[in-house]
C-alpha cells in the first residue's frame, strides 16, 4: 500500500530515520486522507461543530469538490447516488445535533440497501460529551443500527487509521455506510501525521466468506439436473461488479433469469434470456413460475418480502441454490438447499465452468405465454392508453424511445418508481438508482444529483411523485447554485397513488389523507431558475421530454397522468406469488 | 418460518470480539430488534489480552438463535460466534449473600446448611458476614430460600459464564485471524455436512 506523504520537501530535510512527519491538525488529517482515497466530490453542509473541518477545506478547494445541499437529508441521498452510479464511496459532511440526526434516513437507506457510505459528523468538544451541550445529540448510538461500523474520534492521532477503516469497511464485502463522528477538539488539534495509508485487512472482519469448490460442486449438479431452473438476481451482481460473470452465466446455462428492482439492468433489459422483474409489482410469468420451477438460482438477493410474498407459500416444490456474499442471509427468509457463500465474481465463473449448455426452450415458452397474457391486459393499455389523460407507463415508454435506454433513472418511492422499473430500458448496469429496501419518499432528486456527479457524462433522468418531490424539493437550490444538470420528470396524479391505491383495493375506496395538493411545479423551478413545463396532452409529450432533454442544464417537466390508475399486476401483501392479480 | 414456543430452549451465545466502545449496545440491539430477551449477560476479558468474551444466554428456538449468531457475527468487531445447548457447556453463576453475624454465631444449623451448600465466607465482620457460592440457577436459589426465614440482609447474583465442552480455546484460531489470508474455516451447512456431523457457526 502506498504512503502518502504531504510535503516531502520537509520530509527529505528530516533525519533519514525518522518517518517523514509533517504537523497538520484533525482537519487537515482527514481531507489528506480523502485525497489519497480518491475522493472527488463531498455532499455536505456546514454547522459549528464540524467548522474546523470547513476551514480546512476551504484552502483544499481545489482537490475537494464540495457541494452545499440544502438539507442533510439531501446531502447523503446525493452520496447514495454517487455511490450507486460510480461504484465508489460517496462522501457526506454533516455537522453535530440535527445535521447528525438528519443523516438517519439516508444511512438506514444505505444499510439496507448496501450503499457505500462514509458519512463525517462534527461532534461537540470531548470534554462536554454527556453535559446536553449545545447541538449535543448521542449520534454513535443513534446511527449503529443503521451503519454497517461507526466510530466516534475524540483525539487527532486517531483519524489516519479511523478514516482508512472506514473506506476499507465501507465498500469491501456487502458495502454499506460508516459514520464517523469527530468532536471539535480533534479537529483542531496538531498531530505529528506521518502519512495515510489505506486499509486492507482488519482482524476481525472478514468481508468474503471463502469460497469452498465442493458447493459449487453440487450447485452444478443441481442445476444440471433440472427441468425447470429459474434465476433470481438482485443488486449483488452489480455491487460485486460481476456483470459479465453473470451474463456469461445465464447464456450458457440458458436458464431464464428475472430481477430485483435494484438488480434491474445488470443485464439489459431486452437481453432474451431476461424474463423481467420479480416482487409484488413484478412481471406475471416470474411470479407465477416461482412456484412452479423445480431449482431456483438466487444470485445476490436476500428474499425480501415484497419479493417473496407469503413465504410459506414461496417456491416449496423447489431445491434453491442460494449465492450470497453475506452469510446472514443464507437461509434468513427462504431456506436454501445448497448454499454458495462468496463474492459472485469469483463463483459464478467456477459454477458457469461446471454448468451444461442448454436452452430450455419450452421452459422459456412457459414465461412467453404469461408476457402474453400480461401484455393483453396490462402492458398494453398502460403504454397505449385510450383515455384522455396520459399513463404514468406512456410516459416512461416515450422516454425509453428518445433516450433508447442509455440514461441513468432515479425513481423516488410510489407507483411512478414501480412502473419506471417495469417499463424503462436499461442498457447499462449502474442505470437505476432507487431506494429499494427503507422506500424513502423524497429519495429521487438528491439522488439524481449525486448520481450525475457519479456519472458525468451520462443523462440523469429522475423521475418523481408530485407527493415524494414535495419532500425534498429544497434541492432544486443545490441544482441551481452547482449547476448540476439533471432532467426531473414530475408524473403528477394529484394523490398519493400508491396508498390511494391500496386504499381503493382493500380499504374500500376510503381515501384517507391521501389527495394531496402540489404547488406549480413549473414555477417553483422557475423561483430557482430552473427552466420547466408542464404538459396534459399527450400529442405534448414527444416535443416536451425532446426540449427537456436538448435543454442545457437542468429541466423540470411536470406531466399531468391519469389520476386513479393502478399499477398491474399485484401480489396483494399476505398472498403467495402464484396469486398475483392482473387486475 | 414461525417457530412453535415449544421447540425453545437455553443457549449459550459465545462471542469472542476486540475490545471496543459501542460493541455491546451493537450486539445488544441484535435482540432488541427482535424483541428478545437476554436472560443473563457476561462480558469480561478472555484468555487473550485485548480480545473480550461476551456470554450471552436466551430462551429461543435453534432457528432464531442461528439466525441471531450470523448477525451478531457479521459485526465488523466481532471475531467468532458458538452457540450451544446448556448440554454442551460447563456453566456457573457466582451468588454472595449477607446475612447478620449474630445470626450465624446464635444459630449452629446456619452454618450447617451453609457447609452443605457449599458456601463460603467472604468476609466476616461484627455486624454481617457475606457468603458466597457458585452453581446452577436452581441452587443458587435454593440457598436464597434457606437463609430467608434467618433474615437474609442482601443477595446479589453473577451473569453466567460458561465453558464449552468440545472446544479447543481461541489462540489457534486468533491466529488465524491475524493472517491475511485466512484458512479454510468450516462452515455450517445442514446439506453438505449431514453426514459429516460438522458444527460450527
Amino acid at each position: 500500500m502506498e504512503t502518502q506523504t504531504i510535503t516531502q520537501e520537509i520530509g527529505e530535510t528530516a533525519e533519514a530515520v525518522k518517518t517523514p512527519t509533517t504537523e497538520l491538525t484533525g482537519s487537515e488529517a482527514l481531507l489528506e486522507a480523502l485525497i489519497v482515497e480518491g475522493v472527488e466530490t463531498i455532499f455536505g453542509y456546514p454547522g459549528g461543530a464540524i467548522m474546523p473541518i470547513y476551514d480546512a477545506l476551504y484552502h483544499y478547494n481545489d482537490k475537494l469538490n464540495h457541494i452545499l445541499v440544502r438539507h442533510e437529508q439531501g446531502g447523503i441521498h446525493a452520496g447514495q447516488g454517487y455511490a450507486r452510479t460510480s461504484g465508489k464511496v460517496g462522501v457526506v459532511f454533516a455537522t453535530s445535533g440535527p445535521g447528525a440526526t438528519n443523516l438517519v434516513t439516508g444511512l438506514a437507506d444505505a444499510q439496507i440497501d448496501s450503499t457505500p457510505l462514509v458519512c463525517i459528523t462534527g461532534q461537540v468538544f470531548a470534554h462536554l460529551l454527556g453535559t446536553d451541550a449545545f447541538q449535543e445529540t448521542d449520534v454513535i448510538n443513534i446511527t449503529t443500527p443503521v451503519t454497517k461500523w461507526n466510530y466516534q474520534v475524540t483525539d487527532a492521532t486517531e483519524i489516519p487509521e479511523v478514516i482508512a477503516k472506514a473506506f476499507y469497511i465501507a465498500k469491501s464485502g456487502r458495502p454499506g455506510p460508516v459514520l464517523i463522528d469527530i468532536t471539535k477538539n480533534a479537529q483542531i488539534q496538531k498531530f505529528d501525521f506521518a502519512g495515510y495509508t489505506q486499509c486492507d485487512h482488519i482482524r476481525s472482519y472478514r468481508p468474503k466468506p471463502i469460497v469452498r469448490p465442493q458447493y459449487i460442486q453440487e450447485a452444478a449438479e443441481l442445476i444440471n439436473s433440472a427441468k425447470k431452473p429459474f434465476i433470481l438476481w438482485g443488486q449483488g451482481v452489480i455491487l460485486g461488479s460481476a456483470e459479465q460473470e453473470f451474463k456469461a452465466f445465464v447464456e450458457k446455462s440458458g436458464i431464464p433469469a428475472a430481477w430485483t428492482v435494484l438488480g434491474a439492468g445488470a443485464i439489459p433489459t431486452d437481453h432474451p434470456l431476461n424474463v423481467g422483474m420479480l416482487g409484488m409489482h413484478g412481471n406475471y410469468g416470474p411470479n407465477v413460475l416461482t412456484n412452479e420451477c423445480d431449482v431456483l438460482i438466487a444470485i445476490g438477493m436476500r428474499f425480501d418480502d415484497r419479493v417473496t410474498g407469503r413465504l410459506d407459500k414461496y417456491a416449496k416444490q423447489a431445491k434453491v441454490v442460494h449465492l450470497d456474499i453475506d452469510p446472514a442471509e443464507i437461509d434468513k427468509n427462504v431456506k436454501s438447499t445448497v448454499p454458495v457463500w462468496g463474492d459472485c465474481k469469483e463463483t459464478l465463473p467456477m459454477l458457469t465452468a461446471l454448468v451444461d449448455k442448454k436452452a430450455h426452450t419450452e421452459w422459456h415458452n412457459k414465461f412467453k405465454d404469461y408476457t402474453r397474457q400480461e401484455v393483453e391486459q396490462v402492458i398494453h393499455k398502460e403504454l397505449n392508453p385510450t383515455t384522455v389523460e396520459m399513463t404514468m407507463g406512456e410516459v416512461i415508454k416515450q422516454l425509453n424511445e428518445i433516450t433508447k435506454g442509455e440514461a441513468v433513472i432515479v425513481t423516488d418511492v410510489g407507483q411512478h418508481q414501480m412502473v419506471a422499473c417495469r417499463y424503462a430500458q436499461f442498457n447499462n448496469t449502474r442505470s437505476n438508482v432507487t431506494s429499494g429496501g427503507l422506500g424513502t419518499m423524497g429519495f429521487a432528486l438528491p439522488a439524481a444529483i449525486g448520481a450525475k456527479f457519479g456519472a458525468q457524462d451520462r443523462t440523469v433522468v429522475a423521475i418523481i411523485g408530485d407527493g415524494g418531490f414535495q419532500m425534498t424539493c429544497q434541492e432544486l437550490g443545490t441544482i441551481m447554485q452547482s449547476g448540476i444538470d439533471v432532467k426531473i420528470i414530475i408524473l403528477n396524479n394529484r394523490f398519493l397513488g400508491m396508498v390511494r391505491q391500496w386504499q381503493e383495493l382493500f380499504n374500500a375506496r376510503r381515501y384517507s389523507f391521501v389527495d394531496i395538493e402540489s404547488p406549480d411545479f413549473v414555477a417553483l423551478a422557475a423561483a430557482y431558475r430552473i427552466p420547466g413545463r408542464v404538459i396534459d396532452d399527450r400529442k405534448d409529450l414527444p416535443s416536451a421530454l425532446n426540449e427537456m432533454l436538448s435543454t442545457p442544464g437542468s429541466f423540470l417537466l411536470e406531466v399531468m397522468v391519469t389520476k386513479e390508475n393502478n399499477v398491474f399486476p399485484m401480489v396483494p401483501q399476505g398472498c403467495s406469488v402464484s396469486e398475483i392479480r392482473l387486475k | 418460518m414461525e417457530t412453535q414456543d415449544n421447540d425453545k430452549q437455553e443457549y449459550n451465545i459465545t462471542v469472542y470480539t476486540e475490545n471496543q466502545i459501542g460493541l455491546l449496545n451493537r450486539i445488544a440491539i441484535i435482540f432488541t430488534r427482535r424483541k428478545i430477551n437476554i436472560d443473563s449477560l457476561n462480558t469480561s476479558p478472555s484468555e487473550i489480552e485485548s480480545i473480550h468474551r461476551f456470554n450471552i444466554v436466551i430462551t429461543e428456538s435453534e432457528e432464531v438463535v442461528r439466525k441471531l449468531t450470523r448477525q451478531i457475527e457479521k459485526q465488523v468487531e466481532v471475531l467468532k460466534v458458538y452457540y450451544h445447548t446448556n448440554a454442551d457447556v460447563i456453566w456457573q453463576e457466582l451468588a454472595l449473600y449477607k446475612v447478620s453475624t449474630d445470626v450465624i454465631a446464635e444459630r449452629v444449623s446456619v452454618e450447617r446448611l451453609l457447609r452443605e451448600n457449599g458456601a463460603r465466607v467472604v468476609v466476616l465482620r461484627k455486624d454481617y458476614t457475606v457468603f458466597e457460592t457458585t452453581g446452577h440457577r436452581e441452587e443458587t436459589d435454593n440457598l436464597i430460600s434457606i437463609l430467608q426465614p434467618y433474615g437474609l440482609i442482601e443477595f446479589v447474583r453473577s451473569a453466567r459464564v460458561a465453558i464449552i465442552k468440545n472446544s479447543e480455546g481461541f489462540n489457534s484460531k486468533l491466529r488465524e485471524f491475524e493472517r491475511l489470508e485466512p484458512g479454510e474455516d468450516v462452515i455450517e451447512n445442514e446439506y453438505l455436512n449431514k453426514g459429516q456431523k460438522v458444527f460450527t457457526m
